[in-house]
């Protein structure tokens, strides 16, 4: 119980960054891509306040800490090749992100805010990686012939 | 135009580093949206319990920050059919990619991993091109 309240938590102070950051507005999101026209550079900021205490942060944690609190060990993601499939999706996130201006972690907190399109774009981003799961799937099946 | 916001932009940077240090200290999980909603998408991942905890968390957070008074500036200048299709690009992207902003961008990059740092560079270019070719060829 007190991991799911701590988790709920921790997905609040997630979701408040979010919001005071800017990120949870596309308008905000797509200037910031906008080079040669209405440019605001406030997500480099975002990213500057985000990795500094995240890399003091972790160093932090992984120094004082064994395990973390509620499990047996850290789940640290397998070290993954770069590869055409990393680099291949990496390009269709950012060609899909500067369409829409919304990111995953943008638009979770703004469902709440009451607006038809980001349940829509939530939707669609569900429908994606269902079938990219279905497509992966597929391709790791060799051929029955 | 939007207002360029250095100071909220950097306190708000902080908080979403904040979260990704204590989900890393309490849960030993990465703070990446992706992971943690791909993992609440069927077929469930066995630890789907707490990612739609934190799932709750980062949708009530707004409501909150609005109900003490803050304002949330929020406006979508694209039609309905880019945020479906980008949309649907983004979840494709996200799945073969094995991340977004936050994962890549923030855990990854704290964690100086190779991988991340190569996607983050490679979606912030495509971002940019995108935009570029969108307001400025397509409909400049």
């Amino acid at each position: 119980m007190s991991k799911l309240v701590s988790a709920f938590l921790i997905g609040g102070v997630f979701g408040l960054g979010i919001t005071v950051s800017g990120m949870i507005n596309p308008a905000k999101v797509l200037n910031f891509f906008d080079l040669a026209g209405t440019w605001d550079p406030s997500l480099i900021f975002v990213m500057g306040g985000g990795l500094a205490i995240a890399f003091a942060g972790y160093r932090l944690v992984f120094r004082r800490r064994k395990a973390p609190v509620f499990e047996t060990a850290f789940a640290l993601p397998t070290k993954r090749a770069i590869d055409a499939e990393l680099v291949g999706g990496a390009a269709v996130f950012g060609i899909g992100w500067g369409i829409a201006g919304f990111c995953p972690g943008g638009a979770i907190p703004a469902l709440g805010l009451g607006y038809s399109a980001t349940p829509i774009f939530v939707a669609a981003v569900i429908a994606g990686i269902i079938v990219a799961r279905f497509a992966r799937a597929r391709l790791a099946q060799p051929a029955a012939t | 135009m939007t207002d360029s916001t250095p100071f909220q932009s950097l306190l708000g940077g902080a908080l979403i580093g904040l979260s990704a240090v204590l989900l890393m200290a309490l849960h030993g999980r990465i703070a990446g949206m992706t992971g943690i909603l791909t993992g609440v998408i069927p077929p469930l991942a066995s630890e789907w319990l707490w990612r739609a905890a934190f799932l709750a968390g980062a949708v009530v957070a707004p409501l909150l920050y609005q109900a003490i008074g803050g304002h949330i500036a929020f406006s979508v200048p694209v039609p309905t059919l880019a945020l479906v299709g980008g949309g649907f690009l983004v979840g494709i992207g996200v799945h073969f990619g094995g991340g977004c902003p936050s994962g890549h961008g923030i855990c990854g990059m704290a964690r100086l991993s190779p991988p991340s740092i190569i996607a983050v560079a490679t979606f912030m270019m495509t971002a940019f091109a995108t935009v570029f070719l969108v307001r400025h060829v397509i409909g400049g």
